[in-house]
């Protein structure tokens, strides 16, 4: 089932948490709201459930093509799943799961037997048939929000909403849990969006990201899209690590008037002199436990910092030491133009006719 | 032989902490306490008994249990209704409330019951419509109840509101997001998670219920079988020199007190343990 939000403001007090924002979820996709948090993308989530409202008079919520704007978060169809699982701690993992079958009205609801053969069905779908009768408490995070998963199928909803769904867990659960809904997902094939303010998670696991940024979306694409071709310096800078040069310190020439975004994996490092444009620096850092390497430099005319980032093989072959003469090649640039990286606010349009992928470097 | 390994650190005042809590406990709650009992054993067992299980005493422990039972069920359920009201809404008027509960605390309880008694005294401001309908409060088993239900309020509020700020909206969003409605939400998220907190503050207006004195003599009339409480019959024989009656019938509404804290310390478990889930 498709969603389509149009026109959404939600202003609280004086503050706009969403301005004019459009949406659209294509049916069976997996769909992240990346953004810094104050973005607005947890408040787009909980309109698109019901749970908040638009202002009045703004904007309209449509699921398949039915408008749902005025829709009770009951009546909607969707499952919601919290940062911090929100299970209720008095009933068990089983009650849990089927609260919301237990909850429908008489006529609608399975019996006790229906209900459970669903419970048990759910209770093997996230893996853990046999913490049904525990309680909460005796569950690890990663195990409470498989079962808050489980709940918000159980009704089989529609659609699928899952606000910062890793966010309380430590990184090795998260990294695992993140597998795990992807290929859910592929599974079950539910419309799905998920709210996060980690880039890599986003970038990892959505079919298509929406970049939020000051209540606005700033950029919709597949990861690749949005990783390759940033429509604006805050989606480059915050989609990942990123070196930034000001008009006045552009290393290159010929740029003009632009701000010169390159990331570190497109920077490489030289030995010797490489054309008029390889920048003089010298090695202030090398980090080479990571699966690559990670060298800092500092430019030889202004102390300027420039990150690198290597393959491990590159880093051997180079023999770089700290204090040593390097030379430094970008090999894809990004341009935008001047005072935009300041205010960061760039709408998409106006980013889009000034991007360049000029190829300087080699 | 190597130099001895410095400790961890400890909080220092052990020792001395220790000593005065237990010189405390010693002289201000085991003392009187032991008195009390040692003044009943002297009475002999079957005496003891004698004096316990008189028909005047037996009918201060009715009036007494009754009347504190009503106030608990009054008091659970206002002071939901007003820690309900204290914490999920905001309207003017909300901060003077919040200091007001208090009051029943604060007020001496001698004041609680004059106020009441002319409050509800036939001529009184709801004494006269009542005596209309045929209601006699003060001067009668339901004055008891009411001077009861006063002094305990606070209780019942301040054991739930806290439990009842802390939950979180979450749970009602979840619950809300499946299709529940609103009184099927209390019902079955809410409630059972302010439960044990009720059930505490229930527990301990029902202790200070029974033990309340003050503010009862005033409004109950004090008519021995009808409107006499336990607390007034151990004033009673103290007053008519009959130190070993009255230390039995106060030692039976020690053994009562006893019983119901650790009562309270059970439910209080209980709730730590549904909240630290």
């Amino acid at each position: 089932m498709s969603i389509t939000a149009t026109a959404i403001t939600k202003t609280f007090g004086r503050t706009k948490a969403l301005d004019a924002v459009d949406l659209h979820v294509p049916d069976g996709k997996l769909v992240a709201l990346l953004g810094p948090s104050g973005s607005g993308k947890t408040t787009l989530l909980r309109i698109l459930a019901g749970l908040d409202f638009a202002d009045r008079g703004s904007g309209r919520v449509e699921f398949h093509g039915e408008d749902v704007t005025d829709t009770p978060a009951g009546r909607r169809g969707v499952g919601f799943v919290f940062q911090h699982y929100a299970l209720f701690r008095h009933m068990t993992v089983a009650e849990n799961i089927a609260f919301g079958l237990t909850v429908l009205p008489r006529k609608d609801r399975p019996s006790k037997a229906e209900i459970a053969v669903r419970v048990d069905e759910l209770l093997r779908l996230i893996q853990l048939p046999d913490v049904g009768g525990r309680y909460p408490s005796q569950l690890s995070g990663g195990q409470r929000q498989r079962v808050a998963l489980a709940r918000a199928l159980a009704v089989q909803p529609k659609v699928l909403l899952l606000d910062e769904p890793f966010g309380a867990l430590d990184a090795q659960v998260r990294k695992e849990l993140r597998g795990w809904l992807r290929r859910f997902h592929d599974e079950i094939g539910l419309t799905t969006v998920f709210v996060t303010h980690d880039q890599e998670e986003a970038l990892e696991l959505a079919d298509e990201v929406v970049v939020m940024n000051h209540a606005k979306v700033k950029q919709v694409g597949t990861p690749q899209e949005v990783y390759d071709q940033p429509a604006s310096p805050f989606v480059i800078e915050f989609l990942g690590n990123v070196n930034r040069f000001t008009p006045a310190r552009n290393p290159l020439p010929g740029t003009g008037d632009n701000a010169l975004y390159v990331r570190p994996h497109d920077v490489d490092i030289r030995r010797e002199p490489a054309g008029e444009h390889s920048i003089h620096a010298r090695v202030a850092h090398i980090f080479s436990a990571g699966s690559s390497g990670r060298v800092t430099l500092v430019r030889a005319d202004n102390h300027d910092t420039i990150d690198a980032e290597v393959s491990r093989a590159r880093l051997r072959e180079l023999d770089l030491k700290v204090g040593d003469e390097a030379w430094i090649v970008f090999r894809h640039i990004r341009l935008f133009p001047a005072g935009s990286y300041t205010e960061r606010d760039v709408v998409p349009d106006d980013a889009h006719a000034a991007t360049t992928d000029s190829g300087h470097g080699i | 032989m190597s130099p001895p390994r410095p400790r961890a650190y400890r909080l220092p005042g052990l020792g001395l902490n220790a000593t005065l809590v237990v010189v405390f406990l010693g002289l201000f709650v085991l003392l009187p306490i032991s008195a009390l009992a040692a003044k009943s054993v002297a009475l002999g067992p079957a005496h003891f008994w004698e004096i316990i299980t008189d028909a005047r005493a037996l009918a201060t422990y009715r009036v007494t249990l009754l009347a504190a039972f009503g106030a608990t069920v009054f008091n659970a359920l206002a002071g939901l209704l007003l820690a309900w009201v204290l914490v999920r809404y905001r309207w003017t008027g909300r901060g003077l409330l919040d200091a007001i509960i208090d009051l029943p605390f604060a007020l001496p309880t001698a004041v609680s019951g004059l106020a009441l008694t002319t409050l509800f005294a036939t001529k009184g401001w709801l004494g006269a419509p009542l005596a209309e309908l045929g209601i006699k409060v003060a001067f009668a088993p339901a004055g008891i109840l009411v001077a009861m239900a006063f002094t305990s309020l606070p209780f019942v509020v301040r054991a739930v509101q806290p439990v009842l700020q802390t939950l979180e909206p979450e749970l009602e969003e979840a619950a809300l997001t499946l299709g529940t409605r609103p009184f099927t939400i209390f019902r079955r998220v809410i409630f059972p998670a302010i439960l044990p907190a009720l059930a505490t503050g229930a527990t301990l207006a029902f202790a200070r219920s029974i033990g309340e004195f003050g503010a009862v003599v005033f409004i109950a009339g004090n008519i021995p079988y009808r409107t006499e409480i336990t607390a007034l019959l151990a004033y009673i024989r103290l007053e008519e020199y009959d130190y070993a009656g009255s230390a039995a019938v106060a030692t039976v509404m020690l053994v009562a007190a006893f019983a119901i804290m650790l009562l309270v310390n059970r439910l209080e478990n209980w709730g730590r343990r549904l909240a630290a889930a």
